[in-house]
């Protein structure tokens, strides 16, 4: 009767139940342990147990058979990639977890003012339905290094590209020894000569489009004219010499140039002819501008030494943001809206609502957040195994890896192993004592 | 004055909208930001989708993006493959049993435990409490070292209910802690009114608690699924044959832009059962993270 009408309703955020002051009479231990046993034996046997093992193992040798003290934890601190691997954890715990809060917060308040909010912060909470194995995988696509097959390189291409461009031919060689390897023309000329810029080791495929049977142009007076052709027939050729069935090439940049000052630039036709008029007696240097041959972009390697941790955490916080964003966002609408309200009315910018008003009701919500991640970070695991590739994987390395490269991926050291879970371990002490009092506080 | 009134009141709600458009342009820079970031969120799963649906040739050479030129280059082959590959099927059905198993099992151990926790009193109750709560912290690397060993000497050892105690025994301090916490906020006056009845402590368990506590028990339900679909160490440290998904995919990456034709397809459909699962309930879940991590 009544009792269907009660609902049990989920704690608001900020405030857990008290529990129920107990009824008075203390009852025998069977009753609450015929509810109890079976998760005390599970917590005992796989946690508990464990844990005390895992402390003890830290003192003995690999194999197991002997007491050696903490030979261990020396030999730990004296390991070059266990440095590598706690300077990797401070820059997690120091950069993840202040980020994704950061982010969770500025995303929560900016979405308030959206109508499609609930639209976006699916897409952003999405990532957490990922495990984060498959989305190791999802970011090593998008960081491979060829601009060709990495997405975020294609993107950096894009940009590289608007501010240099990649030459006609990158991979071409003079084809005669009448140019010098900059592809300058040997012997200056005089007005009304004609250059011949003959160039091999160009690819079918690297000819541009639109090309044309070379042609040696005539002389033109007053004019430096020439042609930059492709020096190479099927049957080979001879180099220096236009001939049939040898391409010019069009659209490459050529620049006359006499002591030292750029008279003209011009382009080549689909010919691979060129003319630059305007010039009188001798001394004319042509040669072809170097941005013709300039490599195309390669590509960050974001899976480098250097910045695979760094492209780690970034995989890391398109996970994590969305759950960051929507606890916060229930702790905003948690504020009420006359305290902001009564804010804006005394005439605070929005900025200062959010930094003076916003921000400190919130505290409790971002330390909760801030916390969790902190101890998120510590575990990550999967991530660095699918993303950093083995030539990598000492530079992206942390304490929770570490520990398990070195005792099960065939390592078997499982002593080194055990002081590397148990200085982990210790890592975690201050994050426990924090939840045993904030349960206690909520009490 | 009637006209000035007449005036008055047409150009109030003129001022209005222009007042409703200037706002909704000074919104403009927020839709444009937040689209921006949403695309940029989208981008990176559509990507392996994308990867998945191209032959081995193209996806092992060129970026995915490209098939937007050459859609044609399309084919489910991947996939047809995949679940024709014994080792990818066995691992899925791994997951499946391993994932069944350690979604029922920790709601089962932990409810009888948060309900005690919450309402039967006994000498030490809140020290075992404060413990668990303590446990909820500590990390699985911790623990694998002798439960290797262990399992190798009770033959848990690459099975299928070594790895599902496993797993629920990691799940038990948050499930307990979140479902202790639930159970006490139910109202007082109704356990005491069905204690009074002269309901045992089990009855009041089935018959009061459990009902009320669906909404918590839903949400722990969703929170297992989706991480012990996460997860990749248990599997990978305690399986060699019987391995889930994730750890049956590591040995693949290697030689990672070669094998994409089985990783991206894999990858992508391990994601996809536990995106649809969140997508269904995503409702509970996030009222059982905000019940469980907000406090």
């Amino acid at each position: 009767m009544a009792s269907t009408s009660v609902r049990a309703e989920f704690p608001q955020p900020g405030v857990a139940p008290p529990a129920p002051k107990p009824a008075s009479r203390i009852r025998s231990l069977g009753l609450p342990m015929s509810f109890l046993a079976p998760a005390l034996v599970l917590l005992g046997v796989w946690i508990l147990y464990p844990a005390i093992a895992t402390v003890i193992r830290s003192l003995f040798d690999d194999q197991g058979n002997q007491f050696v003290w903490f030979d261990n934890y020396d030999r730990m601190f004296s390991d070059s990639i266990i440095y590598k691997a706690i300077r990797n954890n401070v820059i997690w715990i120091l950069v993840a977890p202040i980020m994704v809060t950061a982010l969770g917060l500025s995303f929560a308040v900016l979405v308030e003012r959206i109508s499609w909010a609930s639209f976006f912060k699916i897409i952003l909470f999405m990532p957490l339905a990922i495990s984060l194995f498959a989305v190791g995988v999802i970011w090593r696509i998008m960081y491979q290094q060829d601009p060709d097959q990495g997405a975020i390189n294609a993107g950096v291409k894009v940009v590289h590209d608007a501010f240099k461009s990649t030459g006609v031919l990158p991979r071409a060689q003079p084809s005669s020894n009448a140019l010098t390897p900059q592809f300058k023309l040997k012997q200056p000329l005089s007005a009304g000569g004609v250059a011949l810029l003959g160039l091999t080791g160009i690819s079918p495929g690297d000819v541009p489009a639109g090309a044309k049977q070379a042609v040696k142009p005539a002389s033109a007076s007053g004019a430096i004219s020439g042609v930059v052709w492709r020096d190479f027939s099927p049957g080979g050729g001879k180099p220096g010499v236009v001939e049939k069935a040898e391409l010019g090439i069009p659209g490459v940049t050529v620049a006359v140039s006499k002591n030292g000052k750029t008279v003209g630039t011009t382009k080549t036709a689909d010919d691979g002819t060129f003319k630059v008029s305007g010039a009188s007696g001798g001394g004319y240097e042509v040669q072809v501008a170097p941005a013709t041959f300039a490599q195309p972009y390669g590509g960050v390697n974001w899976l480098s030494a250097k910045l695979v941790t760094p492209a780690i955490i970034a995989a890391f916080l398109w996970t994590s943001v969305g759950f960051a964003m929507v606890i916060i966002g229930a702790g905003l609408s948690a504020i009420s809206r006359d305290v902001l309200e009564a804010a804006r009315t005394d005439g605070a910018t929005e900025f200062q609502v959010f930094r003076r008003v916003t921000v400190p009701l919130l505290m409790p919500v971002l330390t909760v957040v801030f916390v969790t991640q902190m101890i998120g970070v510590l575990k990550v695991f999967d991530l660095i195994y699918a993303i950093a590739p083995g030539s990598v994987q000492n530079d992206a390395t942390t304490l929770a890896f570490e520990m398990w490269k070195r005792s099960f991926s065939g390592q078997n050291r499982f002593g080194f192993g055990a002081a590397i879970a148990t200085f982990l371990m210790i890592l975690f002490i201050p994050f426990l004592i924090y939840q045993v009092r904030s349960q206690r506080r909520a009490n | 004055m009637a006209v000035a009134e007449a005036e008055a009141t047409r150009a109030a709600p003129r001022s209005e909208t222009k007042g409703a458009l200037a706002h909704r342009i000074a919104q403009f820079p927020i839709h444009f930001l937040l689209a921006f970031i949403a695309l940029l969120w989208l981008i990176p799963a559509a990507g392996l989708f994308v990867t998945s649906i191209l032959p081995k040739e193209v996806s092992g050479s060129t970026g995915w993006w490209h098939v937007f030129s050459k859609p044609s280059q399309v084919t489910w082959a991947n996939y047809d493959s995949i679940f024709h590959n014994s080792a990818i099927t066995h691992a899925l059905w791994v997951t499946l049993l391993v994932r069944t198993g350690a979604t029922f099992l920790p709601i089962l151990i932990a409810s009888p435990a948060g309900y005690a926790l919450a309402w039967i009193d006994f000498p030490g109750r809140d020290y075992v409490f404060v413990t668990i709560v303590g446990l909820m912290v500590v990390p699985i690397q911790m623990a694998l070292i002798p439960m290797f060993s262990l399992y190798n000497k009770l033959n848990l050892f690459d099975t299928i209910p070594g790895l599902i105690l496993f797993h629920t025994a990691f799940a038990l301090p948050f499930a307990i802690f979140l479902l202790r916490n639930f159970f006490a906020g139910i109202p007082r006056d109704l356990m005491e009114a069905a204690r009074i009845d002269g309901a045992t402590e089990w009855r009041l368990f089935f018959k009061v608690v459990l009902p009320l506590g669906l909404p918590a028990i839903a949400a722990l339900a969703i929170f297992q699924v989706l991480f012990v679909w996460n997860d990749f160490l248990i599997g990978f440290t305690l399986a060699q044959d019987n391995v889930p998904i994730a750890p049956a995919l590591a040995g693949q990456l290697r030689q990672f832009s070669a094998n994409l034709d089985i990783i991206a397809p894999a990858s992508f459909f391990s994601a996809v059962i536990p995106m649809t699962i969140f997508a269904l309930f995503q409702r509970y879940f996030v009222q059982g993270l905000l019940a469980g991590s907000v406090k």
